[in-house]
């Protein structure tokens, strides 16, 4: 087998398809949009869910059928669908639940630095965490292993760099064949009412327990010996900077970041004169470590911020609390030159509105020359928070109140928001701004259900933006292109803040870096259906 | 114990190729038998902002990321991207500016950052063979006459620019 130079993503993706997985689903979220792709690429089963919760729902339906299910997103992607999450710790699984989250330590491309390793002990799950994507790989088969032996789903975590880092992969000769899919009646495990809740909660307490104590002699974890001066206990990419940084030192390195083997590490902490702790994000170790009575020196404060390098690491060792050298100020991202997103918010700006805004490519429309976005909280937020500022404001400033909120997140999170103003309107109307460029551009143009396209650009059932606003009551809704008519578009928004009606507005202009790809695949796909209807007849 | 690596950063603004010629870079350290590493930030680079990618390659390669100030090349392929990048570099290393090779000598407008390929390949230790090789691995077929000769280009430019014997 030849070495393989793959990304972190690409290679969570290999093992997946080597190891059987037999439906793989996310919602795109940098840095862990690639892993499906890459699947789907391999032939895997890979499909995009409308968001994170329901695609986390899907994989635990076919892990509760007794296959192996692969979940992936990026780290705020857990927190919608931290609900089933917490609840699928109780019920187990009969099959395999692998739930990839990425970390943007830095926020390369992301609203918050949230550590995620705080979920694994907040749902009480097994979490694993790969330093390269040679470990993506090997770590992604014991993950398998863990959720199979125990019944629970596991935690995956990656973060930017193992995501998006390229280092060699020796990958395995044979793919696994896996168990194959079955139900099995079990309404005491799966029914999670409080009387089988109950003794369900207590079942995964054993079950963390037992796995505690695999892991205090599991390969996961393994001990390098070195200096005794110096002990370093780290996990995931952190482990080569440390590596880098301090060759000589004793390393305890973590591939399971929960349940934590608290004996190796009061041991290895115990043989060495100092110990270290060297982490990315919350000092979640250390804080696990020192709660337990073992003497570790967690790093300062300062490098809780952004990502570990080499140097970073370099100066924890030297407990150097020093102002860093500025990180360097490159050009930052755009709204690309003939983006058709230019006249919405010359729109916004020359009518002065006051704009709840969300997440996608059109947040650079907080950049100059528009200046015109003044909230964006997280998917979805635009609605509600656009109906709680007109639910108070004064009425001069109240009714130019506008959420603007892009094709995917609409439909990742943004009718619910809808519903609420059907069922709450403000009293002197709402309107809501879809922008609607036929992809989901920001995570790199992926599909979602708004396109009528899977993720590998087959046709498949759209769903309609303004056939939802419209069946939900929506008094007034407008479909535009704010491209070829500015001017118009200009003239409707106005009219609708003028209106006093809850109102929706789809901008709908493609994509100009997807235009060219979508006009080929409905090209594709028209032709697809055409074969398809020619074989249903000639069956007849 | 401490193993020697070649560290290589490449800069430049998103559309220019910046990580199509670290991806050859580091396919063609691969091929030499080599352990390889490389890092970058994705993201919103598409949308024309900074993009630099780190391209680490030796026996050994611990940390996927250049530490700053520790690059032996430096390979900017943007005016604009020169002096943001530059701290990157060692005392003493290498700069491979986007005017080496002049625009209009490019066989095709977009094939500087295989041009200064060509460039760097001059200064490495690698085969120039893994390097072709993985050229030829990651460029479409109709592309690749004009890549491989913006990369002799290239070449050429750099052995005037530091003589033969670099
Ligand atoms: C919960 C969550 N999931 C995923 C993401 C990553 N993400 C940011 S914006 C976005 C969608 C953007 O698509 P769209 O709304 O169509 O806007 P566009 O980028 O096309 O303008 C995604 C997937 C996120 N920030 N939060």
């Amino acid at each position: 087998m030849e070495r393989k130079l793959l990304s972190g993503d690409e290679a969570a993706a290999l093992a997946a398809f080597d190891a059987g997985v037999a439906l793989g689903t996310g919602y795109p979220g940098t840095p862990s949009t690639e892993i499906l792709e890459a699947f789907g690429a391999l032939g895997g089963r890979a499909q995009w869910a409308p968001n994170e919760k329901v695609a986390l729902e899907v994989g635990l339906g076919v892990a509760y059928g007794a296959a192996r299910a692969l979940v992936t997103m990026k780290h705020v992607g857990l927190n919608v669908a931290a609900d089933p999450l917490f609840t699928a710790a109780y019920t187990g699984v009969s099959g395999a639940l692998v739930v990839v989250s990425a970390d943007d330590p830095g926020m390369a491309s992301s609203q918050n630095e949230q550590d995620n390793r705080r979920y694994a002990v907040a749902a009480g799950l097994p979490m694993l965490e790969p330093a390269d994507a040679q470990e993506a790989y090997d770590l992604f088969f014991a993950a398998i292993e863990i959720s199979e032996r125990w019944r629970i789903p596991v935690l995956f975590r990656m973060t930017t760099r193992v995501c998006h880092s390229r280092s060699l992969v020796m990958p395995r000769t044979q793919r696994q064949v896996p168990p194959s899919a079955c139900f099995e009646r079990d309404v005491g495990g799966r029914v999670m009412i409080p009387t089988n809740a109950r003794p369900a909660h207590r079942r995964l307490r054993a079950k963390l327990a037992e796995i505690a104590h695999f892991a205090e002699g599991s390969a996961l974890n393994p001990l390098q010996d070195g200096d005794r001066k110096l002990g370093i206990i780290t996990a995931g990419v952190a482990y080569f900077h440390a590596a880098e940084a301090a060759p000589a030192a004793s390393f305890l390195k973590l591939g399971m970041v929960y349940p934590l083997p608290l004996e190796r590490a009061r041991s290895f902490a115990a043989r060495v004169e100092r110990c270290v702790v060297i982490e990315e994000g919350d000092p979640v170790l250390a804080d696990a470590l020192r709660a337990a009575g073992i003497a570790v020196e967690s790093k300062p404060e300062m490098y809780r911020f952004g990502e570990l390098d080499v140097p970073r690491v370099r100066r924890i060792l030297a407990r150097d609390e020093s102002p860093e050298p500025a990180a360097p100020t490159g050009k930052p991202p755009e709204l690309c030159p003939s983006c058709p997103y230019h006249p919405v918010y010359a729109a916004l700006k020359q009518l002065d509105c006051i704009v709840a805004g969300d997440i996608g490519c059109y947040s650079l429309g907080v950049l100059e020359p528009y200046r015109a976005m003044d909230t964006c909280v997280a998917m979805g937020a635009s609605i509600g928070v656009g109906l709680g500022l007109r639910h108070v404001l004064p009425a001069e400033q109240a009714r130019r109140v506008v959420s603007v909120i892009g094709d995917s997140t609409f439909v990742h999170s943004g009718v619910s928001g809808l519903i609420e103003m059907i069922y709450n309107p403000p009293v002197i109307g709402h309107v809501v701004l879809v922008l609607d460029n036929g992809t989901t551009a920001m995570t790199g143009h992926q599909e979602h259900p708004g396109t009528g396209r899977t993720l590998d650009h087959a046709p498949t059932g759209k769903v309609s933006i303004e056939g939802i606003a419209r069946a939900l009551g929506v008094p007034s809704v407008t479909v535009i292109d704010p491209f070829a008519d500015p001017g118009g578009f200009e003239r409707l928004l106005a009219e609708r803040l003028a209106a006093r009606v809850p109102s929706v507005i789809v901008a709908r202009h493609p994509c100009v870096l997807a235009a060219a790809a979508i006009r080929k695949w409905d090209k594709l796909g028209t032709e697809r259906r055409e074969a398809i209807s020619c074989t249903a007849c000639a069956e007849e | 114990m401490h193993e020697t690596i070649t560290n290589v950063v490449l800069a430049g603004l998103g559309g220019q190729g910046v990580v199509k010629a670290s991806d050859i870079l580091a396919d063609a350290a691969r091929r030499a038998g080599l352990d390889v590493k490389k890092a970058e930030i994705h993201g919103m680079s598409q949308r024309g902002g900074s993009v630099t990618s780190d391209v680490r390659f030796g026996s050994r390669v611990l940390s996927p990321m250049v530490p700053r100030g520790e690059a032996d090349y430096l390979l900017v392929l943007a005016p604009s991207e020169v002096d943001v990048a530059r701290p990157v570099l060692k005392a003493g290393g290498v700069l491979i500016p986007p005017d080496l090779v002049p625009e209009d000598a490019l066989p095709h407008p977009r094939s500087l950052n295989v041009a200064l390929l060509g460039a760097l390949s001059h200064h490495l230790a690698l085969p120039e063979a893994s390097l072709l090789a993985a050229l030829q691995a990651a460029i479409p077929e109709r592309l690749l006459e004009v890549n491989e000769k913006a990369f002799a280009l290239g070449r050429a430019a750099a052995a005037r620019a530091w003589g033969a014997g670099a």
